[in-house]
C-alpha cells in the first residue's frame, strides 16, 4: 500500500485504467499519508469522508476514458470550491462557503479527479515563505525548520511530501514556480490567459494565473492540458488552440535555440545557483540544444515595477473583504469603525501592508510616478522578451536566487523576502509560461531549481526541453518523512 | 444665435450675474442585463431578487462586459452627433460603501466610449447649441436603506452593476429654462433610439448639477459647485435658482465660493455643503485589469448607424419642409417619439393641417386633463384619422366634431359609428337646408326687414337660428351661402 502514494500520476492514472489500482484505494493512501502528516500543516480544510465517498462512488461506475480517472487531488486554498470552504489563507475569509466552483477545478473534476482538501497558501497568496497565512506556516518536508516557499507552500510541501499525486497552485510573482523550487518539484505558470481566473480569489488579476504542481514533468503536462481552456466567464482568459501537451511531449529538443540573459547574473548571488546555471546549460547542450547569449536589459526593474502593480491592483481587488456581506465582520460603532475594525483584525501584515503601498501608489499626485511608470517599464520589460525570442525559442535561468530558507528568518525583513522573486517576476510581467524544474542540491542538501521561460503559449516548448533536461539531471529529492511518527 | 429677451441674469445692487451650468447626467440604459453581469435589471422587483455573484462581488467573480449595453451606448453617441471611440478603457473608481459590494465602481475615466458631440436646443427666441464633453459607461451602485430600522441599514443589490450611461455636457447652460429644455432633449433623443427609456420617477435619469456664477461679460468662470444627485427638472431648476443667488450673494458680500459638492434638500428648497473639495474622495482610479480596453470596429459602428431611426431634429426638418408645419407645431409633434407615431400614423390618411391642430390642441388638452400619456390615449390614431375625414369631407362641422371627440375619449369609438347612431351627420344637402333657412327668415320677419335696410351684423343672428334649428347639423358653410342668397 504505501507504494501507492510514491507513485507519480502517469503511473497511478495507468494502474487505474489498468485496473490494477481502484480509485478507492489510491484515495484511502492518500488520505492515510495526509492525516498522519498534520505536523507539516500543508491542509487548511480536509474533506477526506467526502473523497473517499466519491472514489467508491467512481468505483463503482469508473468512466476509464477521463485523464484523471478517480485520482485524488487537494488544492490550493486560494480555489473556490463549492460547499467546501475556501479561506484564501486569510482570517477574513475563514468561514467562506462558495456556491460556485473555480473553472479550474471544475475542469480537473470533469477529468474524473476527487477532492481530497484545501491547502495552505500565504494569504492572498502574498508571501513567499507560505507564513502569511492565518492557518500557520507549512513546514518543507525536506527540513523541517525550512519553509517551502510561498505563496503556493502548502501544495508545495503535499506534492513533495507525496500527500497528494500532484496539485495546482496560482503564481502571480513566483508562487508556483519558487515553492516548486524549494522543494524539489515541478511547477509551472502557464502563459498568462490560458487558465481561467474565474473563481480563484484575486490577488492581483493582471499578473495571476494557475498552474500545476507536480514530481515530474510529465504529469506537470498532463495536468496543464487539463486545466487550460478558453473561458468566456473570464474577459482576459485567451482563445488560442491548446496542445494536448503530455501526448505531445517528447525529449527530441535538438537545435532548440536556448537563451542565457546576462542580466540574471545578479549581485550576489551564492555561487552554487551560479554553478546549477552553468551545469543546467551543460544539460541543455547535452540534450542538442545551442546555447545564445541573450540581453534582458530592463530585468533589474522588475522588482521594483510588480510591487507596484501587485498591490496597486491587489489594494483594490481586496475591497470587497468588507465585513458587509460574507467572511469574518468585526462589529463597529458604525460603518466606518466596522469597516476599520473587519479589515485590521481580518487581514494580516502583510496583506496589510501591501493593500497600504497599493493605495499609496494609486493615490493622485503619486499615480503617475509610480503606478503609471510601472506600467510604462512593464512595457519595456515585455519588449525585452519580445526581443529576445526574435533570436531563442526558450530562456534559461535559475528559479530563485538562493535555496529554501529557515522559517521566521525573512519574517522580518519584507524585502529580503520579496528579493526572493526576482528571477520569476519579470515572467510574469511579461505574462509568459515559465517552468520550474529541480537541478540539483546546495552544499546543505537542499533543493535548487532551473527555470524555463517560454513565448507566450508555448507551453509545448518548454515542457519539452524540461522533459529532455529532466531525463538528463535525475534528480532524486532527500525526503525522510520525518514528521510521520 | 440671439439671446437677448430671455436672457436669465441675477441683479443685485448695480451687478449683472449670469449663471454658468453642466450638467453631468446619469442614463439608465435600456437593457434587460446588467453592465458586467446576466442579472436582470426590472424595476421594482423584490430587493435583492436580481443580484448574481458577480453583482454581490463573491470572491473570484469577474465581470463579463455585455455587448448589448456597449451598443446602446454607441447609439446614443451617434444621436448626440458625438465622435465614438474605437478604444476606450474601462477603469475602477475605488471607495467604501456599503452598497457597493466590490468596494469600487467600474467605470471609464480616460478613455470614454463616446467623445465630444453636441444637443441642439429649441428656445423661445431661437436655437442653442450645447456642447458635449463625453458619454462614459458605467455601473450603478445598490441602494442603502436608512429608515426601516432605527439601528441598522438595509442592502438591496439590485441595481448593483446596473448599465449607466453619464453624459457630461460643457458648461453652456445659462439658465434654469435651459436646463429644462436640455434634459427634455436629451431624454427625447434617448427615448427615440430606445437606450434610455428617461423615466425620472424610476431613476432612469439623474444628473448632477454643476453652478458657478460670474459678472455678465465676464470671460472667466467663476468656483463651481456641485449639486449631486438631483432627479427631477423642478429640482434641478429651483435648485440652480437657489445655489445660484447664493453664489452670488456670497460674491456681493465680499466672500468666497468654496468648490464643494452640495445637496438638494427638496423639502427645504436649498442646497447645503455636502463635502468640500478638500474631503473629496481619491478614487484612485486605474485601468480595471479583470477587463481587457473595449475595442470596436468601423463596421460594428457603421451597422449601428444603419440602426438608428430619424431622430428629433431630423424629424422636425421634415414635418417643417414637407407638412408645411410651423417650427412650434413640429417642435412639439416630434418632441417624443411616441407623440411623433402618432401624429404620422394619424397624418397617413389624413389631412395634415387638421390632424396638427386636433392632436396639439384637443387631443393634448383632453389627456392632459386626464393625466394620460399619448401611449395610453383612449382614442387611437387611426379613429382619429377618421375623424378628421369626417370633418374633411363636410360629414360633420367641427362644432359636432368636438362632441364627438367626447365621446371618443370615453372609449375608443368608431367616430363614424357615434354619427350614425346619434344622428350627428351634417345636413349638406343644399334643399333641404333651403327649407329650413326659408322658415328662419319667415320666423324672424322683421328682423329680416332690419338686415335689409342696412343693419348687415343680423347675418351673424339667422346663422345661429338656422344652426340652432338643425341641432348644429347644417353644414355652416352651405348655410352662409343660402342665407347670403336668400336675405
Amino acid at each position: 500500500m504505501s507504494d501507492i502514494t510514491k507513485q507519480s500520476l502517469s503511473e497511478l492514472v495507468e494502474n487505474i485504467k489498468g485496473k490494477k489500482l481502484s480509485s478507492s484505494e489510491v484515495t484511502k493512501a492518500f488520505v492515510e499519508r495526509s492525516e498522519k502528516s498534520k505536523e507539516l500543516n500543508a491542509y487548511i480544510t480536509e474533506d477526506y469522508a467526502n473523497a473517499l465517498n466519491k472514489a467508491k462512488k467512481f468505483d463503482e461506475k469508473p468512466n476509464l476514458d477521463l485523464k484523471l480517472p478517480g485520482i485524488p487531488m487537494a488544492v490550493k486554498d486560494l480555489f473556490c470550491t463549492k460547499d467546501l470552504r475556501t479561506t484564501a489563507g486569510s482570517k477574513i475569509l475563514n468561514n467562506f462557503v462558495p456556491t460556485y466552483e473555480s473553472t479550474v477545478t471544475q475542469n480537473i473534476w470533469n477529468e474524473g479527479a476527487i477532492l481530497m482538501g484545501k491547502l495552505n497558501c500565504d494569504e492572498f497568496a502574498m508571501g513567499s515563505s507560505n507564513e502569511t497565512s492565518f492557518f500557520g506556516n507549512v513546514q518543507n518536508p525536506i527540513d523541517k525548520n525550512l519553509v517551502p516557499g510561498g505563496s503556493s507552500g502548502g501544495s508545495s510541501s503535499a506534492v513533495a511530501a507525496q500527500l497528494t499525486p500532484i496539485t495546482i497552485g496560482t503564481d502571480t510573482g513566483g508562487s508556483i514556480r519558487q515553492p516548486a523550487s524549494f522543494t524539489g518539484t515541478v511547477g509551472l505558470k502557464p502563459t498568462y490567459g490560458s487558465c481561467s481566473r474565474y473563481g480563484i480569489v484575486a490577488f492581483a488579476s493582471s499578473l495571476d494565473q494557475a498552474g500545476p504542481m507536480a514530481q515530474n514533468v510529465k504529469d506537470c503536462a498532463l495536468l496543464q492540458e487539463v486545466i487550460s481552456t478558453y473561458d468566456e466567464k473570464d474577459s482576459t482568459s485567451i482563445d488560442f488552440k491548446r496542445n494536448e501537451y503530455s501526448k505531445k511531449l517528447t525529449k527530441d529538443i535538438k537545435g532548440k535555440k536556448i537563451g542565457i540573459p546576462k542580466e540574471y547574473r545578479v549581485d550576489g548571488m551564492p555561487k552554487e545557483i551560479e554553478d546549477l546555471w552553468k551545469k543546467g546549460i551543460e544539460y541543455a547542450k547535452d540534450c542538442g540544444a545551442e546555447i545564445i547569449d541573450i540581453s534582458l536589459p530592463h530585468t533589474n526593474y522588475a522588482l521594483p515595477t510588480y510591487y507596484i502593480v501587485a498591490p496597486a491592483e491587489a489594494s483594490s481587488n481586496l475591497a470587497r473583504y468588507d465585513g458587509v456581506k460574507y467572511g469574518f465582520r468585526a462589529e463597529g460603532e458604525n460603518l466606518i469603525d466596522m469597516y476599520e475594525k473587519t479589515r485590521s483584525e481580518g487581514f494580516g501584515a502583510e496583506v496589510q501592508r501591501r493593500i497600504m503601498i497599493g493605495t499609496y501608489v494609486l493615490s493622485s499626485g503619486y499615480y503617475d510616478a509610480y503606478y503609471l511608470k510601472a506600467q510604462k517599464v512593464r512595457k519595456l520589460i515585455k519588449n525585452d522578451f519580445d526581443e529576445a525570442y526574435k533570436k531563442v525559442d526558450v530562456i534559461l535561468t535559475p528559479s530563485t536566487p538562493s535555496s529554501a530558507f529557515k522559517i521566521g528568518e525573512k519574517t522580518n525583513d519584507p524585502v529580503s523576502m520579496y528579493l526572493n522573486d526576482i528571477f520569476t517576476v519579470p515572467v510574469n510581467l511579461a505574462g509568459l509560461p515559465g517552468i520550474s524544474i529541480p537541478a540539483g542540491h546546495d552544499a546543505k542538501g537542499y533543493p535548487l531549481g532551473l527555470q524555463i521561460i517560454g513565448k507566450a503559449f508555448d507551453e509545448q516548448n518548454i515542457l519539452n526541453i524540461a522533459y529532455a533536461m529532466e531525463e538528463k539531471i535525475n534528480f532524486k529529492n532527500n525526503i525522510t518523512d520525518w514528521w510521520i511518527k | 444665435m440671439s439671446k437677448s429677451k430671455s436672457e436669465y441674469l441675477i441683479n443685485r445692487h448695480d451687478n449683472q450675474y449670469e449663471v454658468v451650468i453642466g450638467l453631468e447626467v446619469h442614463a439608465q440604459v435600456t437593457s434587460v442585463s446588467k453592465l458586467f453581469s446576466t442579472s436582470a435589471t426590472k424595476f421594482g422587483a423584490e430587493p435583492n431578487t436580481q443580484v448574481s455573484l458577480v453583482d454581490a462581488a463573491f470572491p473570484g467573480m469577474l465581470p463579463v462586459i455585455n455587448e448589448y449595453c456597449v451598443k446602446q451606448a454607441i447609439k446614443t453617441g451617434i444621436g448626440l452627433k458625438a465622435k465614438i471611440n474605437k478604444r476606450s478603457v474601462f477603469d475602477r473608481k475605488n471607495y467604501f460603501y456599503a452598497d457597493l459590494p466590490q468596494g469600487y465602481q467600474i467605470s471609464q475615466f480616460k478613455d470614454p466610449i463616446v467623445g465630444e458631440g453636441k444637443v441642439i436646443l429649441d428656445m423661445p427666441d431661437g436655437q442653442k447649441e450645447v456642447g458635449i464633453e463625453r458619454l462614459h459607461l458605467e455601473q450603478d451602485a445598490g441602494k442603502s436603506i436608512h429608515d426601516l430600522d432605527p439601528k441598522n441599514t438595509f442592502v438591496d443589490l439590485n441595481r448593483s452593476g446596473v448599465a449607466l450611461m453619464e453624459i457630461v455636457s460643457k458648461p453652456d447652460l445659462r439658465s434654469p429654462d435651459e436646463v429644462n429644455a436640455y434634459i427634455k432633449k436629451l431624454r427625447s433623443i434617448m427615448r427615440y433610439l430606445g437606450t434610455c427609456d428617461g423615466n425620472m420617477q424610476e431613476g432612469s435619469l439623474r444628473a448632477d448639477v454643476n453652478v458657478s456664477v460670474r459678472k455678465k461679460g465676464s470671460k472667466e468662470f467663476g468656483t463651481r459647485c456641485e449639486i449631486k444627485n438631483v432627479n427631477s427638472i423642478k429640482f434641478m431648476q429651483m435648485a440652480i435658482e437657489y445655489e445660484a443667488n447664493r453664489q452670488v450673494d456670497l460674491i456681493e458680500d465680499g466672500q468666497t465660493i468654496d468648490q464643494e459638492t452640495r445637496l438638494f434638500d427638496t423639502k427645504k428648497n436649498e442646497t447645503r455643503s455636502m463635502r468640500s473639495k478638500e474631503d473629496a474622495h481619491d478614487y484612485r482610479y486605474f485601468p480595471d485589469p479583470d477587463l481587457l480596453p473595449l475595442e470596436v470596429s468601423d463596421d460594428f459602428i457603421e451597422n449601428l448607424k444603419s440602426e438608428i431611426p430619424e431622430l428629433p431634429d431630423e424629424k422636425k426638418k421634415r414635418f417643417i419642409e414637407k407638412f408645411k408645419l410651423s417650427p412650434y407645431e413640429a417642435n412639439i409633434l416630434v418632441s417624443d417619439i411616441e407623440t411623433s407615431n402618432y401624429f404620422e400614423n394619424v397624418i397617413k390618411k389624413s389631412d395634415v393641417k387638421l390632424a396638427t391642430n386636433w392632436i396639439i390642441g384637443e387631443l393634448f388638452a383632453a389627456l392632459n386633463e386626464k393625466n394620460l400619456e399619448i401611449t395610453e390615449s383612449p382614442i387611437s390614431a387611426g379613429n382619429l384619422s377618421k375623424l378628421i375625414n369626417l370633418i374633411k369631407d363636410g360629414t360633420i362641422s367641427g362644432k359636432i366634431a368636438k362632441t364627438v371627440f367626447e365621446q371618443m375619449m370615453e372609449g375608443d369609438k368608431d367616430p363614424q359609428k357615434i354619427v350614425e347612431e346619434k344622428g350627428l351627420k351634417q345636413e349638406s344637402d343644399p334643399k333641404a337646408l333651403e327649407a329650413l333657412i326659408d322658415k328662419v327668415i319667415d320666423d324672424n320677419r322683421d328682423k329680416a326687414t332690419e338686415y335689409k335696410s342696412g343693419k348687415v351684423k343680423l347675418f351673424g343672428f339667422f346663422v345661429g337660428q338656422v344652426m340652432k334649428v338643425s341641432g348644429g347639423k347644417a353644414n355652416p358653410q352651405l348655410v352662409n351661402e343660402i342665407l347670403k342668397k336668400k336675405l
